[in-house]
């Protein structure tokens, strides 16, 4: 047992996509870092990564989130957040924004250095084995661009995720392959991003699992809402709310549970 | 709503079009499982990436040096070295040559540069017939289009399109011949291009590498069209440009690993061959004449800019074959002789951000094609810096006045938060207690292909204020 004082203490930086559209996923994220042996604050000053700006090409908007966003995650033993995209911004992409400011770049790589991903932060950092969650069925896991290619995320959800018995992971083809969110993307090119999010939803439907995974709720609605409007039966959630057991709601863009 | 893009027109044409999408279809299962069974098969494929990223920006860094000791060992092999800081001055240098020697037919290898510098108008201008003599470019000529890949310029294309093209242009050959095999069509090019490849007066090349210390041009194909073009006839031209010189052979040689398994999964390109200056007294055969153009065309502009990296590019095609987007749309929906990824940071470059910058938006930053790049080109950063000029540049109104609004109010938490809070609000009362939104006028692009999911209720940190205000039983 870890004793009150040896307890870390964790800032959760919500996202966006979370805090608007799926607050239960939030929850989940609190309940695993305190099943990890952490106390959990959400500082009121944080909104956005700054994600939306730095892609779109504004630097300084970028830059300003960057420092409020650093400034309100001030004292924190760790940042985590369930969010490959949003943290692979707090972590790899604020040191380089920040670059040529010395002072500001220090507190960036300062900062840096204690931000995490959600589940590789559970595994890799709190070597996390005893899950909340009991979920038991087939499921299949999406790797998230951002997760993936800039944090190296791949087989800690995996891992957690074998720890829940009855629950088989099925890979579906073509894993690694974008699923055509990217952001204002979706938005800008929506005729290219359906294409890119119909070849994901048939892979996905392929592979025939009850749940869809991820890591990242803006893979999550993009892929979810296309399995909607096809009428797919195959629910998406967050994998946080498996591995804690925050399922009650129902699945991402479906009314009830199936 | 904003003016459709042309690249929204052209990227829409292309997802209608369900020949190039089976053509598409096919490129996973081609170059990107040759890709990475050929890095599977050599242990240190990742060590000798970041080799090839060494010698390009070491190349890079002293280019002035070994672009002047290339000239100078090219010039003692007998080659005759030119300098083209615009594609109009290449184009000229070309046709002059050409002129000198009384050239009528000039039969041509695959050259990327001479499609950026538009070389075949120019010289078809200056009343030369001009042979391409790669199958692939052979078609594109024939349907008067450019290549859609930097190393499969048909890519967009099946055999029965390319039989059409055959049916439609070899109008000397009987109409009810056999066209429904590769391998037929092959032999009928190849029975067109032969006594081309005999006749020509000019044969003009590119290079995928210059070597400084030797003073070489090297070729790569995989038909060996480069080596009839440029042995047969009585002058050869190399036409390329300046950031494809390393410092020596060894460095070459690196480079070729890289780009053979990088672009179709070979050990190395059927066909490699170095040409160091014109025939040698004693040789059986070879060019009297041989001149090497060098083409800057903007490189030297991006060699001084944050952008240098851009110019490491080997052109594989492997960023192409592994990104999303391009396997979506293919080539020709970038409008821009380069596509893809690398076409997104290199055509600005070339032809201005006003006229190619939007190739920078088209991606969702997936990463995957800074992954495969064998000379690790950091694409997404790149393509990054180009919104930034965009951003820079007037215009544009509607998006960047929402960023603002959005900018403004993510700068101010409690603002931000009320405004999320009022958001949620609203998007549930739309959506009347149902899961997802079918429709929404403030949201058609979504809408239009998705589902929007339904907020769950209150937001999170609504959720998280109340709970800490009130103790928990």
């Amino acid at each position: 047992m870890t004793t009150q004082s040896q307890r870390p203490r964790v800032g959760l930086f919500v996202t966006c996509l979370i805090d608007i559209l799926r607050p239960s996923v939030g929850f989940a994220a609190v309940r695993l870092l305190e099943a990890a042996g952490c106390d959990v604050e959400v500082p009121a000053a944080q909104t956005c990564c700054g994600q939306p700006a730095y892609n779109s090409g504004d630097r300084d908007t970028a830059r300003a989130l960057a420092l409020q966003t650093i400034a309100a995650f001030d004292g924190f033993d760790y940042v985590v957040a369930p969010s490959g995209s949003c943290a692979a911004m707090l972590k790899v992409h604020y040191p380089r924004l920040l670059a040529d400011d010395a002072e500001a770049a220090a507190r960036a790589v300062s900062f840096a250095e204690r931000v995490h991903e959600l589940v590789s932060f559970l595994v890799d950092v709190r070597k996390l084995t005893a899950l909340p969650g009991t979920f038991s069925g087939r499921v299949a896991y999406h790797d998230g661009c951002s997760g993936l290619r800039e944090l190296g995320i791949k087989r800690q959800p995996r891992e957690l995720l074998g720890r829940l018995p009855g629950t088989e992971l099925v890979e579906m083809a073509e894993t690694e392959r974008c699923c055509g969110f990217g952001g204002l993307f979706c938005v800008k090119y929506p005729d290219i991003s359906n294409a890119m999010v119909s070849r994901k939803t048939a892979n996905i439907m392929a592979a025939e699992p009850e749940l869809l995974l991820a890591g990242d709720l803006g893979c999550l609605i993009n892929i979810a809402g296309k399995l909607a409007r096809e009428g797919s039966r195959v629910g998406c959630r967050h994998v946080a709310e498996v591995l804690a057991g925050e399922t009650a709601e129902p699945p991402i863009a479906q009314t009830s549970a199936p | 709503m904003s003016p459709v893009s042309p690249f929204t027109t052209r990227s829409a044409t292309a997802l209608a079009n369900e020949r190039l999408q089976r053509a598409l279809a096919d490129v996973p299962g081609g170059f990107v499982a040759g890709r990475a069974r050929a890095k599977a098969a050599l242990p240190e494929f990742e060590a000798l990436r970041r080799t090839g990223r060494d010698i390009k920006d070491h190349a890079l860094a002293h280019l002035d040096l070994y672009l002047e000791e290339f000239e100078r060992n090219a010039t003692a092999a007998g080659s005759i070295v030119h300098w083209a800081s615009t594609a109009a001055e290449a184009c000229d240098i070309v046709l002059g040559i050409c002129r000198e020697t009384g050239a009528r037919l000039v039969t041509k290898s695959k050259s990327m540069v001479s499609e950026e510098i538009g070389l075949n108008a120019k010289l078809e201008a200056g009343g030369l017939e001009v042979v391409e003599t790669d199958l692939g470019e052979y078609v594109i000529q024939l349907r008067g289009e450019t290549p859609s890949h930097l190393i499969a310029p048909v890519i967009h294309l099946s055999t029965a399109d390319i039989a059409e093209d055959f049916l439609r242009h070899h109008d000397h050959l009987p109409p009810d011949r056999d066209t429904s095999s590769p391998a037929v069509l092959i032999a009928e090019a190849r029975g067109i291009l032969r006594p081309k490849f005999l006749a020509a007066d000019v044969g003009i090349t590119g290079a995928n590498l210059l070597v400084a210390k030797t003073g070489s041009a090297i070729v790569v194909t995989n038909e060996g069209n480069a080596d009839l073009t440029l042995t047969l006839p009585r002058v050869h031209i190399v036409v390329t440009s300046i950031e494809k010189v390393v410092p020596t052979l060894d460095d070459a040689w690196a480079l070729l690993r890289l780009l053979a398994r990088s672009a179709t999964g070979q050990e190395i390109t059927a066909y490699t061959t170095l040409v160091t200056g014109p025939r040698r007294d004693g040789d059986p055969d070879g060019p009297e004449e041989c001149h090497v153009v060098l083409v800057d065309n903007g490189r030297s502009e991006l060699l001084g800019s944050g952008m240098r990296e851009v110019l490491r590019c080997i052109r594989c095609g492997a960023c192409m074959n592994h990104c999303p987007v391009y396997c979506s749309v293919g080539g020709h929906a970038y409008g821009s002789i380069y596509a893809g990824p690398i076409g997104a940071v290199l055509s600005p470059a070339l032809v201005g951000v006003q006229e190619a910058g939007e190739l920078a938006q088209v991606s969702t930053f997936c990463g995957r094609c800074e992954q495969v790049c064998p000379v690790e080109i950091p694409l997404v950063g790149l393509m990054r810096q180009w919104r930034e000029v965009a951003f820079g540049e007037p215009g544009d109104g509607r998006s960047k006045l929402l960023l603002r609004v959005w900018a403004f109010l993510a700068q101010r938490p409690r603002l931000y938060h009320a405004a999320a809070r009022m958001g949620t609000a609203a998007l549930r009362a739309f959506a009347r207690g149902r899961g997802t939104v079918s429709r929404h006028p403030l949201a058609e692009a979504w809408t239009r292909y998705r589902d929007l999911p339904t907020p769950q209720g209150e937001t999170f940190q609504a959720r998280w204020a109340r709970r800490q205000r009130e103790p928990t039983p």
